[in-house]
């Protein structure tokens, strides 16, 4: 009898799974399938097979202009919140700080607060202190929320390792920062680059604190939902969706891969 | 220039909070010596190794190495180097360049750098091992790298915490003899910490013992083993049978105290101290005490002393058997130790065997409950 129902059981989680699974990039994959699709109309059936829209994404100077801007905001935030992050993982590992678990709420914050709100309250700050909306403002508000995610790969990283590595280092003569430069951040690289890539993709993907912080520029996010209005446009959208989805897959699977990466294998190539 | 030995700890106090992790040590340290810290954990050894390495500020007291003040001092400045419990090799780096890691700052061409360390390698014997990654390496090649690193520094001063510590027996007996012969090679002042008390005997010149924050005593091995004025070195160090007493008399250096185990004993009191009526505790080394199986007959008691036992348990420990002897004045058994010289172990007799117990008046020690160190000169 038990074993008959666990035999059920399993055959129905079976089943949730695949369901689950479809429901999540069933919708996903069509994206790559209609901008093939020889038609206007993203519906069933299929007209053919056509690379005409991935012409077409590539030939509108608005969207290459749209992506061209998402670079110009996602590489320097990047940079910057890793900077940032860096600094506070630092101090997290390096120090016994009074408060721990608080400060390490505070700086999750950000992540929890909507970014409705988080973009409403930026914009009110710019106005009030008579910032100009544009990149620049998207690009501070993207700090904000990439700083926290940054922090935590960081921090992971450097809290594997042993804390007399350092004072090794320095026990041999470096200053604390050259001792910073010669032996935490190597160790710390694969977590760097995790990091990097992390926040280049949160950055070029975000939505909502973009279109509220800026100017006349706008991101790739923002002119895709811009071009929706218009029916003719959306399947050159699903080419520049494809090819997003693409990359950002790439992107994320490489950062965990370096994020994984055990400094056995630096070494490796180090030497 | 004032008179101060090499190293030079001067009344130096650590507190973390309320709690003094180091408590008024004074010490000194010559030129040359391969000096051991040596307590249980959390005894303060490795915070005042710390505070040599300057890891760690002073809360009291002042460090002099070579006649120069260190408090003021930054680590990365001193003319010390440590070896590091874990070693902490540079997993990034292969052993060439972790030894050679601290002369970056004296810009040294290709040709002498690789000179240089290539003479660490040869010190270490892991000569043709540069290439090698960190961690390719065995334990005792980690912490051979760990030496190599420090030593090319030429400190004047080198530290090392625990350093067999992570290494297993064999090889930790191996590493004891060489890492002496490699002080007395380089001539370096080596200070270590260690908790193993068969390490700090066989490494050191002088050995420290240390608890509670508190330098207890120091001396050689063999003052500290032989001729420990302190109660906890001397059970600290090594098996001791223990017991509570009083000075009844004293004619020169010979005393008489009456024990709460052994009744009236005869014993030496050699440079200390002592009035007649003083509570002290009195020890005698397992392996002083000898068995024999019928009363001698016609001892001095001023050579020695004699009471009769019963054998209750022995513990065979292979070069040596622990014999357990009760005696009717003793609630707890004796503990004597006998080397098992050509099947000795076999013949001991039984338990239950009827014996005599016998030692010398010059093997029983008198100890100070508590003796702060170093004496006070007032």
């Amino acid at each position: 009898m038990t074993e008959r129902k666990t035999q059920t059981g399993a055959r129905w989680l079976k089943w949730y799974t695949i369901i689950y699974l479809c429901f999540i990039y069933l919708p996903v994959l069509f994206l790559p399938l209609f901008s093939f699709n020889d038609g206007i109309y993203v519906a069933f059936p299929m007209n053919g097979l056509t690379l005409h829209w991935w012409q077409e994404m590539i030939n509108q100077p608005g969207m290459i202009h749209a992506l061209w801007n998402s670079f110009r905001v996602a590489v320097p935030v990047s940079i910057f919140s890793t900077i940032l992050g860096m600094c506070a993982a630092k101090a997290f590992t390096g120090y016994r700080l009074i408060g721990e678990k608080v400060l390490t709420g505070v700086f999750i914050l950000p992540l929890v607060i909507p970014f409705i709100i988080l973009g409403i309250a930026l914009l009110i700050a710019f106005n009030s202190y008579g910032i100009e909306l544009s990149l620049l403002s998207v690009g501070i508000g993207h700090v904000l929320i990439c700083v926290p995610f940054s922090l935590f790969v960081l921090k992971s990283r450097l809290e594997g390792a042993d804390p007399s590595i350092e004072e090794a280092a320095l026990d041999l003569g470096e200053t604390p920062w050259m001792t910073f430069w010669r032996v935490t951040f190597p160790l710390a690289l694969p977590g760097v680059i995790a990091s990097l890539l992390l926040t280049f993709t949160i950055s070029f993907d975000e939505f909502l604190l973009a279109l509220f912080l800026t100017g006349n520029e706008s991101t790739l996010p923002i002119y895709i939902w811009s071009q929706l209005r218009f029916p003719a446009k959306l399947p050159a959208v699903l080419a520049l969706g494809s090819a997003i989805l693409i990359a950002t897959f790439s992107i994320v699977i490489i950062a965990e891969y370096f994020r994984r990466q055990d400094t056995n294998l630096i070494n490796e190539r180090v030497n | 220039m004032p008179d101060r030995a090499y190293i030079s700890i001067q009344n130096v106090s650590k507190h973390f909070g309320s709690i003094h992790a180091v408590d008024q040590v004074s010490l000194e340290i010559q030129k040359g010596e391969f000096f051991g810290l040596l307590g249980s954990s959390g005894c303060g050894k490795t915070t005042l190794l710390r505070m040599l390495a300057g890891f760690e500020t002073l809360t009291m007291g002042e460090i002099y190495i070579d006649n120069e003040a260190t408090n003021a001092i930054p680590h990365y400045q001193r003319p010390v180097n440590m070896v590091f419990q874990s070693y902490a090799i540079f997993p990034h780096l292969n052993v060439f360049q972790n030894i050679a890691f601290g002369l970056r700052k004296d810009r040294l061409s290709k040709r002498v750098l690789a000179d240089r360390v290539n003479e660490a390698l040869a010190l270490i014997k892991l000569e043709g091992y540069g290439k090698r990654g960190a961690n390719e390496l065995s334990g005792g090649q980690r912490q051979r790298v760990a030496l190599a690193r420090a030593l090319i520094k030429k400190p004047k001063v080198l530290l090392l915490d625990e350093p067999l510590g992570a290494l297993d027996k064999k090889l930790r007996e191996q590493m004891q003899l060489e890492l002496r012969q490699l002080q007395k090679g380089v001539g370096i002042t080596f200070v270590f910490v260690t908790h193993d008390q068969e390490e700090a005997l066989s490494m050191s010149d002088r050995i420290a013992v240390m608890s509670n924050g508190k330098v207890l005593e120091v001396g050689s091995p063999t003052d500290l083993y032989e001729r420990p004025t302190n109660r906890f070195v001397a059970s600290f160090l090594g098996a001791m049978n223990l017991m509570e007493g009083e000075i009844k008399s004293r004619r020169g250096t010979a005393c008489v105290v009456e024990t709460d185990r052994l009744g009236l004993l005869q014993a030496d009191a050699r440079g200390q101290d002592f009035a007649p009526g003083e509570k002290i505790s009195v020890g005698i080394r397992p392996e002083n005490i000898s068995i024999l199986p019928a009363a001698p007959a016609d001892v001095d008691p001023e050579e020695s002393q004699t009471v009769q036992g019963v054998i209750t348990n022995m513990a065979y420990l292979g070069d040596r058997s622990h014999i357990y002897v009760t005696i009717p004045t003793s609630p707890e058994p004796l503990l004597v130790a006998r080397q098992n010289l050509d099947g000795v172990a076999a013949n001991l007799g039984s338990t239950d065997a009827d014996i005599f117990l016998s030692w010398s008046p010059s093997s029983v020690l008198l100890l100070k409950t508590s003796s702060a160190y170093p004496p006070d000169n007032s």
